[in-house]
């Protein structure tokens, strides 16, 4: 099986996020960047299919040679090859851009992929479009935000987190299947892994390998503002005794709150 | 100068951070509690190649610089000193001797083991012959084409578990002709009939890490499991401790590390005087300070890994940096305690932990005063 992963590099989910007003984007400067954790659950999919039932795993990311980390890394993992699509226009958040690149790359660059995954969505931008738009412009079926996936010759079956409940979708391969936490436990990157990342070249295909040019890529979205999310409000302490207390409890829960 | 990681060095410390954090930190207490040795983790650790790391890779190892050997232990004893010191102890006691001085057929023969399920002990230590390790009294005299060991070690990491597969015993082999003590190496196995490696409990530091005493009652090995040459063993084991420094100092920078970030947490979290108590000047120079400490000291440690991977003289600054870093992460435990203030004495909260662990990085692979003494050496005063 021929299944191509698609990730992308984010800042740290534990580093504090600061906003540069004048250009309304996050400020890079001292942020530790990773691989998009839920691309990480991808990629342990791709390998635990690949060890199960053969095959090839591709690692592909969009954007700088800052990126060739994440490769790295999913090349440390276990991936047998990785593709840098070099892309300098940073983060755009512009998502039918980089579905644009990867449908393309997909078309020209990879022959006949049977799985391309994704992770639901990246952390930070959080659009969860990509790997739709992607699907849209290939033509095949997709599963998103996927908690359990299964493969049998040319059939996949996934069950998708829906609210309150999992629903169960079946498909032909080709397909888009998009990760949600829980579909597994991504593996730690063994010394030996990382060793053998460090042999392996990561070829880069720019626009122009891809037969596109800019205009191809013409923004649809424009960021106006960038702000932080506002403080979180003190929380309220009822002081009594516990009888009292629980009362007042209940009261500012029904009355103010309103959540019961 | 370049201060930049490589690629492989930040996955790495990456890798290892969550390996720590996942695997490690949910049982770090109760294995302390309970002075346990984890085989589990110690598997574990095996499976993600800690045990070979700077091993070329012909051999089974991972053929990775010194900085990356340093970095898997900093990041351990971030979280815990006793993993780390499992696997300090297991590169540069454990399978470096091995490596260094091992002739062909021992490599092939105990490097496989060693580098995927077996430890290996680094037996110097007496308990006649501490700092002095010129004061060695374990004997190997020469009966009937054998050599026969005996006498005792004490203190030895790795040399009493379950997987342990023997360790490398520096003995007296007499005199050199210039008068002067011989000292030679043996690979010893520890079901050689007359060898006993017992556990050492009731320690203060290191709680769920191996520390042994052994046994030699004519305990009898040959030739061929001598170690290098006859008359090189204390060569030998001094070329080992200057490598094994360098991971000493790894574990003062990571174990400060750790306990700074559960105080700079905790600073922030604890409110007296209506306020947090980070927002007090003095608390908050305190933290200032030990940040700035850590700081130089991982400076001084990867300054001196520097040295060792571009082949340059690196004895003086590994002393430094095993001086430093240890007294560093002894002054920062101090602290982190103190900000904790009466919880910080409470085995519940971490800062005890890192407390006591800090205690053998001024005792172990050479005292503070011996590395001053080697440093002042090395200064020809
Ligand atoms: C947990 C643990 C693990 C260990 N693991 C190993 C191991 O794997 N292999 C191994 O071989 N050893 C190991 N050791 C032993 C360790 O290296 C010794 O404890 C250390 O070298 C000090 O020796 P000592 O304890 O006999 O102290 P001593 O040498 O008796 O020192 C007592 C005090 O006297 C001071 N002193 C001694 N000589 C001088 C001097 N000339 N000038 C000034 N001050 C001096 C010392 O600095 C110290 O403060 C381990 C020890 C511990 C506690």
């Amino acid at each position: 099986m021929n299944i191509l992963v698609f990730v992308k590099r984010v800042p740290d989910t534990e580093s504090k996020i600061r906003i540069d007003q004048q250009s309304n984007s996050i400020i890079k400067e001292g942020l530790n960047f990773i691989i998009s954790p839920y691309d990480e659950y991808a990629m342990e999919e791709a390998l635990r299919l690949k060890e199960a039932q053969g095959g090839k795993v591709t690692a592909v990311s969009v954007g700088t040679k800052e990126n060739q980390v994440i490769l790295k890394k999913c090349l440390a993992m276990g991936a047998d090859e990785a593709t840098l699509i070099k892309d300098d226009a940073g983060e755009t958040y512009d998502s039918l851009r980089v579905a644009k690149l990867l449908a393309q790359a997909v078309k020209q660059k990879f022959t006949e992929p049977h799985l391309l995954l994704f992770g639901k969505q990246s952390v930070g931008a959080d659009n969860a479009q990509v790997p739709s738009m992607v699907a849209e412009l290939l033509g095949m079926p997709q599963a998103n935000v996927v908690t359990k996936l299964e493969i049998e010759g040319n059939k996949g079956t996934a069950y998708r987190e829906i609210e309150g409940a999992s629903e169960k979708v079946s498909f032909s391969l080709p397909a888009v299947v998009s990760a949600q936490k829980g579909l597994n436990e991504p593996r730690y990157e063994t010394l030996k892994g990382i060793m053998m990342a460090k042999r392996k070249q990561i070829p880069e295909l720019s626009l122009q390998d891809l037969g596109m040019k800019e205009e191809d890529l013409s923004p649809q979205l424009e960021v106006v503002r960038m702000d932080a999310p506002p403080p979180r409000k003190a929380g309220k302490v009822v002081e009594d005794e516990p009888p009292q207390a629980a009362k007042k409890l209940v009261e500012f829960l029904c009355q103010e709150a309103k959540i019961i | 100068m370049d201060f930049s990681f490589s690629d492989e060095q930040q996955i790495l410390k990456q890798t290892v951070r969550e390996f720590a954090e996942k695997e490690i930190l949910p049982v770090r207490q109760e294995l302390d509690e309970k002075e346990e040795f984890s085989y589990e983790i110690t598997q574990k650790m095996f499976d993600m190649g800690f045990f070979g790391i700077v091993i070329p890779e012909e051999y089974g190892g991972m053929g990775m610089d010194y900085l990356s050997y340093i970095l898997v232990v900093e990041e351990l004893a971030r979280v815990d000193g006793c993993q780390a010191a499992t696997i300090a102890a297991g590169n540069s006691l454990g399978t470096a001797p091995v490596y260094y001085y091992g002739n062909e057929k021992q490599r092939k023969e105990f490097l496989p083991q060693l580098l995927s399920s077996k430890l290996w002990g680094f037996g110097l230590t007496e308990p006649n012959a501490g700092s002095d390790a010129g004061g060695t009294q374990t004997t190997a005299t020469q009966k009937d084409g054998k050599w026969v060991l005996n006498g005792s070690k004490i203190f030895i990491t790795n040399a009493s578990t379950n997987i342990t597969l023997g360790s490398t015993i520096q003995t007296l082999t007499g005199k050199r002709k210039d008068g002067k003590k011989e000292y030679t190496c043996f690979l010893v196995k520890q079901d050689r009939p007359g060898y006993k490696a017992v556990p050492m409990h009731k320690k203060m530091t290191w709680r769920s890490s191996n520390t042994s005493e052994i046994y030699l009652d004519d305990v009898e090995v040959s030739d061929e499991d001598m170690l290098g040459k006859r008359g090189e063993g204390f060569h030998q084991m001094l070329e080992s401790l200057d490598n094994g420094r360098l991971a000493i100092a790894a574990m003062g920078v990571g174990g400060a590390q750790g306990a700074f970030e559960a105080a700079f947490k905790y600073s922030q979290e604890r409110n007296q005087f209506g306020r947090p108590i980070s927002k007090f000047q003095v608390n908050s120079f305190k933290l200032a300070d030990m940040a700035t400490e850590i700081e130089a000291a991982r400076n001084l440690l990867y300054k001196a890994c520097w040295l060792r991977d571009n082949g340059k003289p690196f004895s003086k600054e590994a002393a430094m940096s095993k001086l430093y870093a240890s007294e560093v992460m002894k002054k920062v435990t101090h602290e982190a305690v103190q900000l904790y203030g009466g919880y910080g004495l409470m085995e519940e909260y971490p800062v005890a932990k890192f407390y006591r662990d800090q205690r053998l990085l001024e005792i172990g692979e050479g005292t503070s005063e011996i590395q001053r003494m080697v440093i002042q050496r090395k200064l020809e005063l």
